[in-house]
């Protein structure tokens, strides 16, 4: 066999293990992303779709946050404007998350329909500029709140 | 000053697109004069550019809120550093400061090569001309940073704590150095597409614009690491997270072109593939702007959902296309005049790493773009997390650490047995004591074996080239060994550079590998209790706390606490960890608490306190990590960052620029001279 060829046969198997590794693990890791409003269609459509673990990114609503004192689990409200639910979080809180941030949070529905997350994760601080037009409607959202002085 | 630099940015918008214009027409009618005068218009914007920056750090310093960036991302009791960084701290500064470097590496490229590659520079001043352009339009229509409020707040928002960090100072411009850096080897590829000047001419301007590029860009990931590692307080540095990734992606393509790029000096070969490395660092450049400033892709970091995303995304295109149209036309110009001779070469090994340097590439920027594939396909934007990037990319890094220890022992064109023998039994043996070693004291997790095997493996072969080199010199010249060594790296900059910088790698796998040892635990302790850990080394350690305390600092309230730490019965010291509120010059709350984690570093693991909340005055939750080896990132960063230094540094001799490039040096004569143990 012609050294090229050789070499491209090796190439291939190196890329198919790659790929085989992409295919399989994909499928293993990858999570929906919805908002709250898209979260309860889907549960509605489907009552099956609790049991489906799933990303949440929604807005804190302002004043909803109740820290546990040892910081190890707190529960607020998120929201998109169509459509908001209580979380339930047992972890440390980054130091971003605050009442009107953006976050994130990963976990299921319960029985009770407050969200159960596992991980939360707050938009952090490298660039803030004016937030996306759909929180427009959430309540609390002030437009250019963010790019303005608080004082 | 501020008005001068307002106005500045538009006289650069317009020179911008004059360089663009004549170089363009100069260099298609062969109008010298018209050619001489792009390149002073790219001087120009360089000029106005600056004035437009010193404008705004002007704004900064005289704290000018009418301003709404200076507003907006500084107060006047910001330290002084911090209002110089404040600078980046936002979306049309960060622009601005990109439009900075972009304009100062223009015009450093164009009048370093405006003698020697004189056919092609009309195409490079002018495609440099183009990004100028672009980013300056973007500035001044889309995120102008000179952009008043309609009132002038009596006091600025100020900078978000977590910024106020000396990482963070310096990780942004490390960055944008590299990132920028890539525009210029794009530039001098169209120009080379375009002249079809396709030989290995324009890649010695190319090469040391790419390596600059890979050395700031690598000091900039890794300080974004320690950033993150030491202001995050979630205990890791790496999060997979779309706004790494995309720093990571042009990184891994570059490297790949430091390597390729030596293929084609030695053998002609992977012309095509050269030029595409190249235009793909810069497009992956301008993609990773578009997803971290267009909000397209969910990220921890916020983005700046503005309209600039956009314009990212046209420009993106509008390169990929032209791109993609001169490579195309011009596929005559760049067949190979070798070919691959045998599996078992250096060449091999080379093509092999960039296969799998552009596979973690492929796979990076699949798993960071599959929300927005699988919401085209599926309707449902689905996204992966750090085990998929674990999953795919563990495997294709231990093959590329493998191929980091084979690539530089392996002979060009046809390795004979006598060659592997000779120059992998030492190797291998090294990397199988290190296997044995560790599996005798009882290490089962066997992706962490296989690092450190591989690992072992190329720590043998680099120390064996060195004491190979240091022997021949020291032999054939009487040399003592320091001499030896420094002439040795000092003579072969590229070569032993090189194994710097693969040294350095190595390490860094090693301390990878060490994070699959973590362990955590959380605590709340009152006043004077304790708790007790093991750490994965078996040793115990006992955490007392001191209790908490509140005082005042700077422009922050902080309220700490304190732990007594034994290891083994043996002080270690206090390690504190704080929680702070900054204030503004009226002594108001800005911005939510932060954390500041307490780390007690050391060569074996950190241990890393987090102060996560007083349940009352005097009791402290707290969440303590041991993190086995991370120093060693931060130690392989500097090793890799020095290396680049070493390979970067000019030759003191310049006998190869007199030359011309040294293209198709006969490859034997140079190993002989070096290897010597040959």
């Amino acid at each position: 066999m012609k050294a090229r060829n050789k070499f491209l046969l090796g190439g291939v198997l190196v890329l198919g293990t790659a790929g085989y590794l992409m295919a399989s693990s994909i499928d293993e890791t990858a999570t929906y992303y919805l908002t709250p409003g898209e979260l309860a269609s889907k549960v509605s459509d489907n009552p099956r779709f609790v049991n489906t673990g799933v990303k949440v990114g929604a807005r804190v609503v302002s004043g909803t946050i109740v820290r546990d004192p040892s910081g190890r689990s707190l529960t607020f409200k998120m929201t998109d404007g169509a459509k908001t639910y209580n979380v339930q979080y047992r972890g440390i809180a980054p130091d971003t998350f605050t009442d009107g941030v953006d976050v994130v949070v990963e976990g299921r529905l319960d029985a009770n329909g407050t969200f159960q997350a596992t991980t939360l994760l707050a938009k952090c601080a490298s660039r803030y500029e004016n937030a996306p037009e759909k929180y427009k409607d959430t309540p609390g959202y002030k437009p250019g709140t963010s790019a303005t002085p608080r004082a | 000053m501020i008005l001068v630099g307002e106005l500045s940015l538009w006289v650069a918008l317009l020179m911008a697109a004059w360089t663009t214009t004549v170089s363009f027409s100069g260099g298609l009618q062969g109008r010298p004069d018209l050619v001489k005068s792009g390149e002073r218009a790219l001087y120009a914007t360089f000029g106005f550019t600056l004035l437009a920056s010193i404008g705004l750090w002007t704004a900064l310093f005289l704290h000018d809120f009418s301003i709404k960036f200076v507003a907006s991302y500084t107060s006047s009791n910001l330290p002084k550093i911090y209002t110089f960084t404040a600078f980046w701290a936002g979306q049309s500064g960060s622009m601005l400061f990109w439009a900075l470097i972009l304009t100062t590496y223009s015009a450093i490229a164009v009048f370093t090569n405006r003698k020697s590659n004189r056919a092609m520079m009309p195409y490079v001043t002018g495609t440099l001309g183009i990004i100028c352009l672009f980013f300056l339009m973007t500035m001044c229509f889309g995120a102008n940073p000179y952009e008043r409020l309609d009132w002038i707040p009596p006091e600025g928002r100020g900078m978000n704590p977590q910024l106020q960090n000396p990482g963070m100072a310096i990780h942004p411009p490390m960055l944008y150095l590299g990132l920028v850096g890539t525009a210029i080897p794009f530039a001098f590829a169209i120009g080379a597409l375009v002249t079809r000047k396709l030989d290995t001419q324009w890649l010695g301007a190319v090469r040391r614009w790419a390596l600059l590029s890979w050395f700031f860009l690598t000091i900039g990931i890794i300080l974004g690491m320690w950033w993150a590692y030491v202001e995050l307080g979630w205990a890791g540095y790496w999060a997979w997270d779309a706004v790494e990734n995309s720093s990571f992606l042009p990184w891994l393509t570059i490297t790949a072109f430091l390597h390729s790029i030596m293929i084609q000096e030695k053998r002609g070969m992977l012309r095509k593939w050269n030029v595409t490395l190249v235009a793909m660092s810069f497009l992956l450049t301008i993609l990773g702007t578009f997803i971290t400033r267009s909000g397209i892709i969910e990220s921890v970091h916020a983005f700046a959902q503005s309209p600039v995303g956009d314009w990212f995304l046209w420009f993106l295109i509008v390169a990929a296309v032209s791109t993609a149209y001169l490579v195309s036309t011009r596929l005559n110009d760049l067949q190979a005049n070798a070919e691959l001779e045998s599996m078992v070469s250096r060449e091999a090994a080379f093509l092999y790493n960039n296969l799998v340097l552009v596979g973690i590439c492929f796979a990076t920027l699949w798993g960071v773009l599959f929300p927005i594939l699988s919401e085209w396909v599926k309707g449902d934007k689905i996204t992966v997390g750090p085990p998929f990037f674990n999953a795919v990319n563990g495997p294709l890094g231990l093959l590329l650490l493998a191929l980091t220890g084979i690539g530089p022992l392996i002979a060009w064109r046809r390795a004979s047995t006598s060659n592997l023998k000779r120059q992998f039994t030492w190797p291998v043996i090294a990397g199988v004591a290190t296997f044995a070693v560790l599996f005798a004291m009882g290490m089962r997790q066997m992706y962490a074996l296989v690092s450190y095997l591989l690992a072992g493996f190329v720590f043998g072969t680099i120390i064996q080239e060195f004491v190979k080199g240091i022997g021949a010199r020291r032999r054939m010249y009487g040399e003592g060994l320091f001499g030896a060594s420094m002439r040795l790296i000092g003579r072969n900059r590229r070569r032993y550079g090189g194994y710097i910088v693969h040294f350095g790698v190595a390490i860094l796998f090693c301390a990878f590998a060490g994070l699959m040892f973590k362990k955590d635990l959380t605590a709340t302790l009152k006043a004077g209790e304790s708790v007790k850990a093991k750490d994965a080394y078996g040793s115990e350690w006992v955490f007392t706390s001191q209790g908490i305390s509140s005082f005042e600092q700077l422009n922050r309230r902080v309220v700490a606490a304190s732990f007594n730490v034994t290891r083994d019965g043996q002080s270690m010291g206090i390690l504190s960890s704080e929680k702070r509120q900054h204030v503004n010059a009226a002594g108001e709350p800005t911005f939510e608490p932060s954390t500041e984690v307490g780390i007690l570093e050391s060569p074996k693991q950190d241990v890393y306190l987090v102060f996560t909340g007083a349940v009352d005055r005097e009791t402290a939750a707290i969440h303590i990590n041991f993190n086995p080896l991370v120093w060693w990132v931060w130690f392989g960063g500097i090793i890799m960052a020095f290396g680049g230094l070493i390979v970067m540094w000019p030759q003191a001799v310049r006998a190869e620029r007199e030359g011309g490039y040294v293209a198709e040096l006969p490859s034997e004569s140079a190993m002989t001279l070096v290897g010597a143990g040959a």
